[in-house]
């Protein structure tokens, strides 16, 4: 695969019965993929196996052309991957600007750019920077977590479910965001329950059902396909 | 002097009750400070901090003999003072070391916070042996270096009242030291990346790890601060009173409530409760008949000794307190749980 970071056939769970039967996403730089699917098909798990959370019994992940399914997350934190977990996904008493200080903490260089790059992507950080993460809204809590994340200049950023709990309108915005990221080279891994509005912004789309790839394909194609919508989209 | 009776008043209540709960109040709240460290970064409640001061106390006397049988003192100002800094590095040390003898074990466990608790009383009576093995169960003073920095008879003299206000010098050093140590605590909490990453570490553990923050250097720092901490209060409340293993095992009460009442985890609030800690010991034990002699008109002098509880009971008192704060406002006086 000539993918920039992908992982093939995955097999795996938290001990007892597995999660994944056979799964693989994959993403290239300046591209969004999306995880959509029911519940309880393994989509967060997916992203999860792919920076190492999970105990794998089959599968590869590659960065780069490079075999990193042993690496630690730490590691592959190490190496550019940034994720941005469900929930808890900030500081919260830390302030915002401290936030971003321990997003880049593996960083030893000058931070000011990427400061100033935060706060042009979202200047409602720069607003905020000295007030306690906890203390904002859902949607500007995003942008935190967004934020610490891109603060290591990562290559890959992973997503789960950052649109949850939080109302269309900031959904919107989110993703608008998050198209901006994109078109700075780095490769994105969303995972969705708003699948339809996620298709729409992906490049390329997975399916998971059980654990298990049920459809893949451009976004578009995938919004278009007339048993993805039925069985997916709500017709 | 009918007309100084207030300042003879004020005099009096500063004498017996301001200062000495001012220096009592920061060593509680140093020691609170290591307390309320362990629980926020390694999620568990210390019951061996009481001997780990102990033990610090007992390296700071050891040097302290050591200095003074070379010839070593520091002048007016107790030799236990250049030996300080030695001890907080070996205690330190010695922190370190029990962490990976001990600790480190149940952390690789995953172990619950409360395994951790027995396991610290485990390490406490560890402590408390080696202590005692070491320098005995004796009651020792090691202060050297002028006592007093005002006399009472001195103040008398050269003010004229009837009360002398006596400040020694250990009560003065402690706030000194004290606010010296918490500046530098609350800077390197709150400036630097280290003092960051472990606020963030305590705060969400899961996305610190995720961001790229060593643990096992965030323990390790924690560690080496609390030696340090536990050392500075043990060594400035065996100055300002007198080194004994049983007492410091007893102040364990007093710690934790100061730690509770500030709201644990939260080194703001341990710094509250050192004091109000110390504040409530003192004045409810403290006889208010020679303060009201000198306000009240003399045909309404009070008969009793105007005390709400004899000192045998000072303990009871944080007792209470820990109880109240835990019925009435569990989190303590501000949010608790992270640096």
């Amino acid at each position: 695969m000539s993918d920039f970071f992908c992982s093939q056939n995955l097999v795996g769970g938290y001990g007892g019965e597995n999660i994944l039967n056979d799964c693989s996403v994959s993403v290239n730089k300046g591209e969004i993929s999306v995880i959509v699917g029911p519940n309880g098909a393994g989509k967060s798990t997916a992203m999860k196996a792919m920076l190492g959370m999970l105990q794998l019994s089959e599968g590869k992940v590659f960065l780069d052309g490079k075999n990193i399914s042993n690496l630690s997350p730490q590691d592959r934190v190490a190496s550019g991957i940034s994720f941005v977990p469900q929930t808890m996904n900030i500081f919260n008493e830390l302030t915002v600007k401290e936030n971003l200080e321990m997003g880049a903490y593996l960083r030893d260089d000058d931070l000011s750019e990427t400061f100033e790059e935060m706060y042009s992507l979202f200047p409602i950080l720069d607003e905020k920077k000295e007030q306690l993460a906890g203390e904002l809204s859902g949607g500007q809590r995003q942008q935190v977590a967004v934020g610490r994340a891109l603060m290591t200049r990562p290559n890959v950023l992973m997503l789960d479910e950052p649109t949850a709990g939080v109302s269309p309108v900031v959904m919107d915005e989110l993703f608008d965001k998050i198209i901006d990221i994109k078109k700075t080279g780095v490769a994105i891994i969303i995972v969705e329950q708003n699948a339809k509005q996620a298709l729409n912004i992906a490049d390329y789309g997975y399916v998971l059902v059980a654990g298990k790839n049920k459809f893949t394909g451009k976004g578009s194609e995938l919004l278009n396909d007339t048993e993805v919508r039925k069985a997916f989209l709500g017709g | 002097m009918e007309n100084y009776d207030l300042i003879n008043a004020l005099i009096l209540l500063s004498n017996f009750v301001i200062v000495p709960a001012l220096s009592y109040g920061s060593q509680l709240a140093l020691a609170a400070l290591g307390i309320t460290l362990v629980y926020a970064v390694l999620r568990f409640s210390n019951f061996a901090h009481g001997d780990l001061m102990a033990f610090g106390t007992m390296i700071a006397i050891l040097i302290t003999w050591l200095f003074q049988s070379w010839g070593i003192t520091a002048g007016v100002l107790p030799t236990a003072l250049i030996a300080l800094p030695f001890a907080m590095g070996l205690t330190a040390a010695f922190c370190l070391i029990t962490d990976k003898i001990v600790y480190k074990f149940y952390r690789e466990q995953k172990s619950q916070p409360v395994v951790f608790m027995i396991v610290s009383v485990g390490v406490m009576f560890i402590m408390n042996a080696i202590v005692r093995f070491i320098i005995g169960p004796k009651d020792r003073t090691f202060f050297d270096g002028e006592k007093f920095i005002i006399k009472a008879v001195e103040f008398k003299a050269y003010t004229g009242l009837s009360e002398g206000l006596s400040i020694k010098s250990t009560q003065v050093l402690t706030i000194v030291i004290a606010l010296i140590t918490m500046v530098i605590l609350f800077y390197f909490l709150q400036k630097t990346k280290m003092g960051k990453s472990m606020r963030a570490y305590s705060n969400n553990e899961d996305l610190a790890l995720l961001s790229g923050i060593n643990p096992n250097k965030v323990v390790m720092i924690t560690w080496i601060i609390v030696g340090m901490l536990a050392t500075i209060a043990g060594v400035l409340y065996g100055l300002d009173k007198s080194f004994k293993p049983f007492t410091y095992f007893q102040l364990l009460l007093p710690m934790f409530a100061a730690a509770i009442v500030g709201g644990i985890g939260n080194p703001l609030g341990a710094v509250a409760g050192g004091y109000i800690i110390a504040f409530s010991e003192v004045m409810l034990t403290y006889a208010y008949k020679k303060f009201f002699m000198y306000l009240l008109p003399s045909n309404l002098e009070p008969s009793g000794l105007m005390q709400f509880l004899s000192t045998d009971y000072k303990f009871a008192i944080s007792f209470i307190i820990l109880v109240i704060v835990l019925v009435i406002r569990p989190t303590g006086l501000f949010r608790g749980k992270t640096l």
